[in-house]
């Protein structure tokens, strides 16, 4: 009997056995790993939120929740955005040139829509600790103000820009967001959008 | 009464004979029990592969009660520990017990691997014993994670917001895999429903397993000993090797010794320090997690202080992370990394002396590093002595290579 085995054909068997069994199992995994990906609720959840402005006063900061997500309001008087130019030397992404880090509208110095009121979420772009703000010029000659994260040392401008020479690769996130009316922005809305 | 037992048909030579004609009991016990020979010059570093057993079991026990009142939910998890730890009754004691455990199984788990290290354990023919132990470490590690998490204290949130971002580090699929992990935009009560699943399931199952295969592994090869020789190699006419002994009843007995000492030692940590200062439970993790703030210092417990010293000191996210997750996984190695035939430090030269001696100072000031602040002199500390850990490793295959040993006896030594 032995003789008579047709070794191809155990062969073709096997192999199809095995390629119809994996692509089952994987199939049969789909379920599973989808299971695991951020829910139809917590989705829901990441509605966009409305914050009137008109109660900062000038050097004031607020935080604010956006998915589950800090985010940090600064009003800026005049003498905090006169020292943006100081650091440009001192930042390592000083124009905003990682589109991811920001929607269109605020690739510019001041990194927002209005100059006087920066929206950045307040999320170290290390490892996510929520950064302190330290907006005085320190004793250091080169800290003008700006993010402090206690977790890695990590530092930014006023204007959410990450420095030179930190853990953090890129610049605090600005999130999508616009005036719905002259004192009142809807974050995780752009203009244009609905 | 009798007769009719016969007429069932109780077989000759009764109850175990027949149980062993269904299930090797008697064979299972000899082979890894009563018939395991171990070397008779076992020191106290022996101890501690026991002493892990011991701290699972004591794991395993304590968090099955533990789940009995904790409530995984973000809503509900602080309030049920502070529940545990007033209104049930003993549950101050369950807790502690968990906490305090969890330290403990790294301090023996630590010391269980140094006593590999000094002695080779992991070399030629142990290579896959040592492998499976690093796995073991390796779950262990995530198992210690995903409890921290647990409390919901201002330490498990932020703790685990640095070590799930870190996973985003890894270029391309980062963000998605991120997402994976916490099942929302953010650690949230999702988040901690499913650590929840994977400490209480998913990682004391694959433990559980991985120990098993473990012993089994060493159980085929035959334990180390402090000579770094084969006692296999020299055995009596009976077949049994001469410098061996059962492993029960003798070993056993020394072993129960340790293990009384060890709980001495485990209960008065309980009972009179279970914070330990502040290194086993962290004093920022008693208060509820508060998403709008990081506490001012962050460190992780202990046990991972040394990794996380690794990932301070490179002032770039991607290098970090890598260098940190190398740090973990190099040791995995050592079994071909360390080109020397002698396995003992016994009959080590100086250099490999030197050079272990360097990497338990580098490991240890790593760690006291990895719970300062991430600023001036302890950042370069931390570079310098980054370079010390992998330099130990990475230089092995040359200093192991040049280093001067001395003869290996063929039988056991015994000192004292």
């Amino acid at each position: 009997m032995t003789e008579d085995v047709d070794r191809n054909r155990r062969h073709f068997l096997t192999v199809a056995t095995l390629v119809t069994g994996g692509v089952g199992i994987g199939l049969a995994a789909i379920p599973f790993l989808a299971s695991l990906k951020p829910s139809a609720r917590a989705q829901a959840l990441g509605a966009p939120v409305e914050v009137p402005l008109g109660s900062l006063e000038p050097g004031e900061m607020i935080r604010v929740m956006w998915r589950g997500r800090l985010v940090f309001i600064v009003r800026r008087d005049e003498e905090m955005l006169s020292r943006l130019p100081n650091v440009t030397d001192l930042l390592r992404d000083p124009n905003s040139e990682v589109v991811e880090q920001q929607p269109e509208f605020a690739v510019n110095e001041h990194r927002s829509i209005k100059p006087e009121y920066l929206v950045v979420e307040g999320s170290c772009t290390h490892l996510g600790c929520a950064p302190l703000a330290e907006f005085d010029v320190g004793p250091a000659d080169t800290w003008f103000g700006g993010f402090f994260c206690p977790c890695h040392g990590s530092r930014f401008d006023l204007s959410g820009r990450v420095y030179k020479g930190v853990p953090a690769p890129t610049n605090l996130r600005v999130p999508p967001y616009r005036y719905i009316r002259e004192d009142v922005i809807i974050i995780g809305q752009e203009s244009g959008a609905a | 009464m009798a007769r009719i037992e016969s007429e069932i048909g109780t077989p000759k030579g009764g109850f175990m004979k027949w149980v062993d004609d269904r299930f090797p009991w008697t064979e299972t016990m000899k082979y890894h029990i009563t018939e395991y020979y171990a070397a008779k010059s076992f020191n106290w570093w022996y101890v501690f592969g026991v002493l892990a057993m011991v701290v699972l079991v004591i794991q395993i026990v304590s968090g099955i009660f533990l789940t009995m009142n904790y409530k995984p939910s973000a809503e509900e998890a602080f309030a049920s520990v502070e529940y545990i730890m007033r209104d049930v009754e003993w549950g101050w004691l369950i807790r502690y017990m968990h906490s305090t455990g969890a330290s403990f199984f790294f301090i023996v788990v630590y010391l269980h691997m140094y006593r590999a290290m000094m002695y080779g354990s992991y070399q030629k023919p142990r290579e896959l014993i040592w492998i499976i132990g690093m796995l073991i470490f390796f779950i262990l590690f995530a198992e210690a994670f995903a409890g921290y998490l647990l409390p919901w204290g201002q330490m498990s949130y932020w703790g685990a917001q640095v070590i799930i971002s870190l996973f985003g580090a890894i270029p391309f699929v980062g963000e998605a895999l991120v997402e994976i992990i916490r099942g929302d935009y953010s650690i949230t009560d999702i988040t901690l429903n499913r650590f929840f699943a994977l400490h209480v399931i998913v990682l004391p199952l694959a433990l559980i397993a991985m120990v098993f295969v473990h012993i089994v592994a060493l159980h085929h090869v035959g334990s180390s000993n402090p000579d770094g020789i084969e006692i296999k190699d020299h055995k009596g006419s009976d077949g049994i090797p001469l410098d061996g002994i059962a492993f029960h009843p003798y070993h056993t007995t020394k072993d129960l010794v340790g293990i009384i000492v060890f709980l001495m030692i485990f209960s008065a940590v309980m009972f009179f320090a279970p914070d330990m200062g502040g290194y086993f439970l962290e004093h920022a993790n008693f208060e509820p997690a508060n998403v709008m703030a990081t506490p001012e210092h962050i460190a992780p417990v202990w046990y991972f202080t040394p990794f996380y010293a690794i990932l301070r000191a490179v002032p770039n996210k991607l290098w970090g992370a890598i260098l940190m997750a190398g740090s973990v996984l190099i040791p995995v190695f050592l079994p071909w990394l360390d080109r020397s035939r002698v396995k003992s430090i016994r009959y080590r030269g100086w250099i490999y002396k030197m050079a272990l001696g360097l990497f338990v100072i580098s490991f240890v000031v790593l760690g006291w590093l990895g719970m300062q602040p991430a600023e001036g002199i302890y950042v370069m500390m931390a570079r310098i002595f980054s370079v010390i850990y992998f330099g130990f490793f990475l230089l092995m295959p040359y200093y192991t290579t040049i280093d001067k040993t001395k003869p290996v006896p063929d039988r056991v030594v015994y000192h004292g």
